[in-house]
C-alpha cells in the first residue's frame, strides 16, 4: 500500500531538482501566508463579496492586471533562467529537458497568461468608461471569462509542481506534441490550460463587440470613438474569428492523445501539417490581437501628451481594420520552408509585406500628431517615444523575414527570436505599460512615482537593445532557436553573455517596476481632479477611482475628444456653475458566485482529463451543466440605485474639488 | 541632463546598429549567412541585402524624423515651435505615407516573387557537372545521411565535391526538423512520410557548420554537423576509404540507431537497399503503392502522405546516377 | 447596463423599458456567438475534408454510410426545425401552451435524432469503425458528433426553457430565450445540411 502511495506520489509530484523543490517550498510557504493574512485580518468574506462574485468590470479589470503581472514574473524568470543557460557555451545549469519546459512555458504564458489578460485588464478599466457606458454588455459572462482565464492559468502553472510542464514548443507542433513522443502529462496541461482560458477569451471578444456596438454614450457615433475603443473593437472582431480554430485544434490534439485519434498523428493518415496549418491561423492574428491595442494606447498617449488632437483619424481607424482582415491570410509565413511551393510562398510573402504599409501609415500619424504639438515627457509618453524606433525596427526585420527565400536562411534561427521580441516587447509590452502607467490613476486615484518611472523605463530600454540586438546577429551566424546549448569554437559566446546582460537589466527594470508600486501605494499623493493629465477621454470626466456606477448622469457626446472639448468650453465660460445634475435610479447588475464556482468546476474538468480520472472530470462537468442551468433559472440578477445613494457618493467623490 | 539623456536613447538604436556593423567587419569574420560558399546561399545574401536597402529607405527618414520632432516640439519654457492643437489632418501629407511605402512594398514584392521562383528548392542548380544525390534522414537525435550513388552512409557528417550540385532528399523518421547549412543556402524541413528536396552546391572547399533547425525533443541541440567540401578527386579517394570501413548499415543496426538517444559521427561501407525510401513510405498504407508519381516536387501543404515519393527511378533520371550507384541504391 | 436603453431614448427613457433593449442586446450578441460557431464547424468541416480518404486501409464512406437511416435523421432534424419555428409564431400570439407543446414535439424530435445518431455511432464501432481507426473516421466522428453534441446541448436547454416558461409565462426575458433558442436550432438544421451534403452524400457518391 505505501509502495503504491509513493509511486504515485513520485509520479504526480515532479521531484529531482533543486529548483524545482525550492519552487514547491516557496509555493506552500506562500499559500500558507496568504490564508494566515486572510484569516488574521478576517478578510475572506471581503475577499468574496467584494472580488471573488464580482461584477464590475472595473474590479475584473484589477484582478485581470494583478494576475498578468505574477505571470510576467514567472515568464521572466524562465526567460532569464535561459539566458543564464545560455550565456557561456557549453554551460551545465539546465539539463536539456527541463530547458525545453522552460522555453515552452515562457512562451505559452508571456503570450497567453501574461499579455492577453493585460490587454483584458486595459480592455475592462477603461474601454467601457471611454465609451460612456455603465458595464460592459454582459457583465455576469466578463466575470465568467475572467475566472475561466485564471483557472486555465492555474491549470496550467500547476505543471510546474506537478506532473510536469510541457516541453513541445509553445505551439506544440506534432507528432512532438502527440502521445508517442510526449506520453507525459505535461502537454494534457498544455490543452487544457489553453482551452478553458481560450473559450474565457472568446467570450470576452463577444462581450466586448457588443460593448461598443451598443452601449456607447449618446451622440458618440463610431467615428466619434475614442482610438482606444476602435482598437479593442478591432481585436475582439480577430478574437471571434481565430479564437474557435484554436480551440478546435487542440480539441482534435487532445483526441488524439486520449482517445487514439489520427488527425496528426503520422500513422493511420494523420496530418501533422494540418495542425501547423490550424494553430497558425490562430496563431498568427493572435500576435495582431495584442498589438492591436498597444496601437490604441500609443494614440491616446501621444494625444494628451503633445496636447493636440491626434492626428489623421480617419487612417488610423481604416489602417487597424486593414490590418485585422490582414492578419488572417498571413499565416504560411510561419513556415515558408515547409515546400508549399513557389506561388504560394510568393502570395503569403506579399500579403505579409502588405501589412507594413498601415503599420507604416500609424507611425507617420502618431509622429504627426507630435509635431507641432507640445511634448511632456511622462512615463507613460516616454515608453510611448520608445516604442516609435523600437517598433519600427522590428517591423522592418519582420518585413526582412517576410521576403520567402531569404526567409530560409532567417527561419528557426536567432534572427526570428530577436524580430518578435522586438515587436512584442517593443510594441505590446512597453504599449501596455504605457497603459498602465496613464490609466493607473484612474483605477487607484493615485500616479505611481515618476522618478522610480524613470528608472525602470530605462533599465528596461536599455536592457531590451542590449539583450536583442546581438540576436540578429546570432542568428545571421547559425545559431538555432532552442538549442539548450551550443560549442565554444561557434563563436557564438561573447554575444549571448551581452545579451545575458541585457536580460537580467529588464529584470532589473522589472524590480524596479515593482518597487515603484510599493512605494506608491505608500507615498502617493491622492489624486483629487480625477483627470490628473489633462486628458481627452471621457474616462477622464469622472471621478478616480471611479464609482460602481461609473457616470453619474450618462454624458452627451459630441466631438472626438469629448472631454477635452467640454473643458475648452467651461474654460471659455468662465467659472459659470455647471447645472446641477439630475440623477435618475441606475440600473446594475448583481454580484454572482456562479462565474467562480463554474470555473473552478472546469479546473477539475480540466486536470481530471488530465490525469485521466474520469471520477474526477465527469462528475465536474456535471458541475458545470448544473451551474449553467442555475444561471438560467436565476431571474433576480439586478437591482437598482437609488437617487439619494448616488447623491452621496457624487458628493463624497467631488466633495473635495467642489 | 534629462535633454542628454533623451538624445542617447534616440541615438542607442542606431549607434547599437553601427556598433554591429562595425563589430562584424571588424572581426573580419562575417557570419554565416553573409558569408555565402555556394551559389544558393550567395543569392540568398543578395536578396537580404536588397531587402535591406529596401527597408533602410524607410527607416532611416523615420528615425531621423522621430528625433527631430520629439527634440523640437519637447514642452519647454520659451519654446518658439510652432503649437496648432487641432492640426490633425492633410490629405496630402496622408497621401506621403500611404504612397510611398506602397510603392517600396511593390518593388520588394517584385523583387520576392522573381527569387521566390528562382531560388525554388526543388529547382535543380544549372551546372555542366551532373548533380550528386545525398538523401538525409532526421532521427531522434541525428542525422543520417544516404548516397544512393556511392553506397556509403554517415552519421553527423557530410562530405560533398566542390563545385558539383549537390541534390538533397529529406525526410525524417522523427518527429519534424530542418535540414540547414547556412553557408551553403537556406533551409527546409525535414517530415515523416514525406520526400522533400533540396538543391545546393559548394563552391568553395572547406568546413561548413550545419544544424537541425526546428526543435525536435530533448537533445535536438545536438543535431549539429559538420560538412566537408572536397575537390571530387579527393571526394572520390573519401568514398573507397569509407566503403573499406567495417562498419555496415543493415536494417537491425538502423533501428537501434533510430532510437532515441545521441550519436558520434559513425561511417557505413554500406546501407539496405532502398532504406530511405521504407522510411518515407513507413506511414502509408500499402508500402511503396506510390511509386508511379515521379514528379520531382513533393509538396503539398494538404494531403503529404499521398504525394510522390522520389522513389527509386527518380534518383536515377535527376540525380544523374553514373554508374556508380552500389548496395544502397534500388536497382531497376 | 441601462444606457443602453438611455442610447436609445436620448437619455430621457423610462426603467420598465429597460429590460427591452437588454434583451435585445443578448440577442444580438447571441448572433455573434454563432458566428463564432460557425467557424468552429468550418475548422471541424476543413480537418475533415482534408483527412476524407485517408482511410488507412480500413472502412471507406461507401462501406459504413447507410443512407436510408441518415435521410430519416435529415427529416426528422429538418421536421423539428419546422415546429419550433411554429413555437416561436405561438409565442407571438401569446399562447404559452400551445407554444410550450410545439416545443415539447421539437425536443421528441430532437432526441429521437439524438437517438438515431448513437444507434448509428454504436454500430459503426461494433462494425471495428471507430475514432482511431483511421484519420477518416477521427474526422467523421469529431464532425458529427460536435454536431451531436451540440443539439444535446440544446435539447437540455429547451428542457430548462420550458420549465421556465411555465412558471412565468411569455415575459420579454423568456420571449428573448425562445427566439435564441430557436435561432439556435435553427442553425443547427443549416450545419446539418452541409453535413448531410459532405459528409454523407459526397461520401457515398
Amino acid at each position: 500500500m505505501l509502495d503504491k502511495i509513493q509511486e504515485f506520489a513520485s509520479e504526480f509530484f515532479v521531484t529531482g531538482d533543486p529548483l524545482i523543490l525550492g519552487a514547491q517550498v516557496s509555493i506552500a510557504i506562500a499559500m500558507v501566508a496568504i490564508v494566515f493574512v486572510l484569516t488574521y485580518f478576517r478578510k475572506w468574506v471581503w475577499l468574496w463579496r467584494e472580488w471573488l462574485t464580482t461584477v464590475d468590470h472595473k474590479r475584473i479589470g484589477i484582478m485581470y492586471i494583478i494576475c498578468s503581472i505574477l505571470m510576467l514574473f514567472r515568464g521572466g524568470v524562465d526567460a532569464l533562467l535561459m539566458r543564464l543557460q545560455l550565456a557561456v557555451p557549453n554551460a551545465e545549469f539546465l539539463h536539456p529537458e527541463h530547458y525545453n519546459q522552460i522555453f515552452t512555458t515562457h512562451g505559452v504564458i508571456m503570450i497567453l497568461f501574461m499579455a492577453m489578460p493585460l490587454m483584458f485588464g486595459l480592455f475592462n478599466v477603461i474601454m467601457p468608461l471611454q465609451i460612456g457606458a455603465r458595464d460592459v454588455a454582459y457583465p455576469f459572462l466578463n466575470a465568467l471569462s475572467f475566472w475561466l482565464f485564471f483557472f486555465g492559468a492555474m491549470l496550467f502553472n500547476v505543471s510546474f509542481i506537478i506532473g510536469g510542464s510541457p516541453d513541445a514548443g509553445w505551439l506544440a507542433y506534432p507528432p512532438l506534441s502527440g502521445l508517442e513522443h510526449s506520453p507525459g502529462v505535461g502537454q494534457n496541461f498544455y490543452i487544457w490550460g489553453i482551452q478553458i482560458s481560450g473559450i474565457g477569451s472568446l467570450a470576452t471578444g463577444i462581450n466586448f463587440i457588443v460593448t461598443i456596438l451598443k452601449m456607447r454614450a449618446p451622440g458618440m457615433t463610431l467615428m466619434k470613438m475614442p482610438m482606444f475603443t476602435w482598437s479593442v473593437f478591432s481585436s475582439c472582431i480577430i478574437i471571434i474569428f481565430a479564437f474557435p480554430i484554436l480551440t478546435v485544434t487542440l480539441a482534435l490534439l487532445f483526441l488524439d492523445r486520449f482517445l487514439g485519434a489520427h488527425f496528426f498523428t503520422l500513422d493511420g493518415g494523420g496530418n501533422p501539417m494540418m495542425y501547423i496549418n490550424l494553430i497558425w491561423m490562430w496563431g498568427h492574428p493572435e500576435v495582431y490581437i495584442v498589438i492591436l491595442p498597444a496601437f490604441g494606447i500609443f494614440s491616446e498617449i501621444v494625444a494628451t501628451f503633445s496636447k493636440k488632437t491626434l492626428f489623421g483619424y480617419k487612417s488610423m481607424v481604416f489602417a487597424m481594420l486593414i490590418i485585422s482582415v490582414l492578419s488572417f491570410f498571413t499565416w504560411v509565413h510561419h513556415f515558408f520552408t515547409m515546400g508549399s511551393g513557389a506561388d504560394v510562398n510568393v502570395f503569403f510573402a506579399i500579403t505579409t509585406m502588405a501589412i507594413a504599409i498601415p503599420t507604416g501609415a500609424k507611425v507617420f500619424n502618431w509622429l504627426f500628431t507630435m509635431y507641432r504639438g507640445r511634448i511632456k515627457f511622462t512615463t507613460p509618453m516616454l515608453w510611448t517615444i520608445a516604442f516609435i524606433p523600437c517598433f519600427v525596427i522590428g517591423g522592418m526585420t519582420g518585413v526582412l523575414l517576410s521576403v520567402a527565400p531569404a526567409d530560409f536562411q532567417f527561419h528557426n534561427s536567432y534572427f526570428l527570436i530577436a524580430h518578435f521580441h522586438q515587436v512584442l516587447i517593443g510594441g505590446v509590452a512597453f504599449g501596455y505599460f504605457a497603459g498602465l502607467y496613464y490609466w493607473w490613476p484612474k483605477m487607484f486615484g493615485f500616479k505611481l512615482n515618476e522618478h522610480l518611472g524613470k528608472w525602470a523605463f530605462w533599465l528596461w530600454n536599455i536592457g531590451f537593445y542590449v539583450c536583442f540586438m546581438p540576436q540578429y546577429f546570432l542568428g545571421l551566424d547559425g545559431m538555432t532557436r532552442r538549442v539548450s546549448t551550443y560549442d565554444f569554437d561557434m563563436g557564438w559566446g561573447s554575444l549571448n553573455m551581452v545579451s545575458t546582460v541585457g536580460g537580467f537589466l529588464m529584470g532589473i527594470g522589472f524590480i524596479f517596476q515593482v518597487w515603484q508600486i510599493a512605494y506608491s501605494i505608500k507615498h502617493h499623493e491622492k489624486d483629487v481632479t480625477g483627470d490628473p493629465w489633462d486628458g481627452r477621454t471621457l474616462e477622464w470626466s469622472i471621478p478616480s477611482p471611479a464609482p460602481v456606477y461609473n457616470f453619474a448622469v450618462t454624458p452627451h457626446v459630441e466631438h472626438v475628444d469629448d472631454w477635452w472639448e467640454t473643458k475648452q468650453k467651461r474654460a471659455a465660460a468662465g467659472a459659470a456653475k455647471e447645472p446641477r445634475p439630475v440623477y435618475e435610479p441606475i440600473h446594475m447588475p448583481k454580484n454572482s458566485a456562479i462565474p467562480f464556482v463554474k470555473s473552478a468546476l472546469w479546473f477539475f474538468v480540466g486536470f481530471g482529463f488530465v490525469w485521466d480520472w474520469m471520477w474526477m472530470a465527469i462528475p465536474a462537468l456535471i458541475g458545470v451543466g448544473i451551474c449553467m442551468l442555475a444561471r438560467s433559472f436565476t431571474y433576480d440578477d439586478d437591482y437598482y440605485i437609488q437617487v439619494d445613494e448616488i447623491e452621496r457618493t457624487e458628493a463624497a467623490l467631488r466633495g473635495v474639488k467642489a | 541632463m534629462q535633454q542628454t539623456k533623451r538624445t542617447l536613447r534616440r541615438a542607442l538604436p542606431m549607434l547599437l546598429l553601427l556598433a554591429g556593423v562595425l563589430l562584424l567587419s571588424a572581426c573580419g569574420e562575417q557570419p554565416m549567412v553573409l558569408d555565402p560558399k555556394g551559389p544558393i546561399a550567395s543569392d540568398q545574401k543578395d536578396l537580404i541585402l536588397i531587402s535591406s536597402l529596401l527597408c533602410a529607405v524607410i527607416l532611416f527618414p523615420v528615425l531621423g524624423l522621430t528625433a527631430y520632432i520629439v527634440w523640437k516640439y519637447r514642452e519647454r519654457e520659451g519654446s518658439t515651435a510652432a503649437y496648432e492643437p487641432h492640426f490633425s489632418h492633410s490629405t496630402k501629407l496622408e497621401l506621403i505615407w500611404w504612397g510611398i511605402p506602397i510603392l517600396i512594398i511593390i518593388i520588394l514584392a517584385a523583387v520576392t516573387a522573381r527569387y521566390t521562383y528562382a531560388l525554388e528548392p526543388t529547382k535543380p542548380i544549372e551546372s555542366e557537372k551532373k548533380a550528386i544525390t545525398i538523401q538525409a534522414t532526421s532521427l531522434d537525435w541525428k542525422w543520417l545521411f544516404t548516397y544512393p550513388e556511392q553506397g556509403i552512409a554517415t552519421v553527423n557528417y557530410l562530405q560533398i565535391p566542390e563545385d558539383v550540385p549537390v541534390k538533397f532528399e529529406l525526410t525524417s523518421d522523427a518527429p519534424m526538423n530542418s535540414f540547414w547549412i547556412p553557408q551553403l543556402g537556406g533551409q527546409m524541413y525535414t517530415m515523416s512520410g514525406m520526400g522533400m528536396t533540396l538543391f545546393l552546391q559548394a563552391d568553395h572547399e572547406g568546413r561548413y557548420y550545419g544544424s537541425g533547425a526546428n526543435f525536435s525533443g530533448e537533445y535536438f541541440g545536438d543535431m549539429k554537423f559538420f560538412v566537408d567540401v572536397k575537390p571530387q578527386s579527393q571526394f572520390d579517394a573519401w568514398v573507397q576509404e569509407v566503403k573499406a570501413s567495417p562498419e555496415k548499415l543493415t536494417n537491425d543496426s538502423y533501428e537501434k540507431l533510430a532510437e532515441k538517444g545521441t550519436s558520434p559521427v559513425v561511417l557505413y561501407s554500406s546501407f539496405p537497399e532502398g532504406l530511405f525510401q521504407r522510411i518515407v513510405t513507413k506511414y502509408a498504407p500499402g508500402g511503396h503503392a506510390h511509386g508511379q508519381h515521379n514528379e520531382p516536387t513533393p509538396q503539398s501543404k494538404t494531403d503529404p502522405v499521398q504525394q510522390p515519393l522520389p522513389d527509386a527511378k527518380e534518383d536515377h533520371t535527376q540525380g544523374g546516377s553514373t554508374g556508380t550507384d552500389h548496395s544502397g541504391h534500388t536497382g531497376h | 447596463m441601462a444606457q443602453a436603453h438611455a442610447a436609445a431614448k436620448g437619455g430621457h427613457g423610462h426603467h420598465d423599458h429597460g429590460h427591452h433593449d437588454l434583451e435585445s442586446m443578448k440577442t444580438f450578441g447571441f448572433w455573434l456567438f454563432l458566428i463564432t460557431d460557425c467557424i468552429l464547424f468550418g475548422t471541424l468541416f476543413a480537418t475533415y475534408i482534408v483527412l476524407r480518404g485517408n482511410t488507412n486501409g480500413g472502412p471507406t464512406p461507401e462501406e459504413l454510410f447507410q443512407m436510408p437511416m441518415i435521410l430519416a435523421e435529415t427529416f426528422i432534424l429538418l421536421t423539428s426545425s419546422f415546429t419550433s419555428g411554429l413555437a416561436v409564431l405561438a409565442m407571438h400570439q401569446g399562447k404559452v401552451k400551445q407554444l410550450i407543446g410545439w416545443l415539447i414535439v421539437t425536443a421528441l424530435l430532437g432526441a429521437s435524432f439524438i437517438g438515431l445518431e448513437i444507434y448509428e455511432f454504436v454500430h459503426m464501432v461494433h462494425e471495428g469503425a471507430t475514432i482511431s481507426t483511421s484519420a477518416f473516421l477521427s474526422g467523421f466522428f469529431a464532425l458529427v458528433g460536435t454536431h451531436g453534441l451540440h443539439v444535446s446541448l440544446g435539447l437540455v436547454w429547451m428542457i430548462g426553457l420550458m420549465i421556465q416558461l411555465r412558471r412565468r409565462g411569455i415575459t420579454p426575458v423568456t420571449k428573448r430565450k425562445v427566439e435564441v433558442l430557436s435561432l439556435y436550432w435553427h442553425f443547427l438544421d443549416v450545419v446539418w445540411i452541409f453535413v448531410l451534403t459532405v459528409v454523407y452524400l459526397m461520401g457515398v457518391m
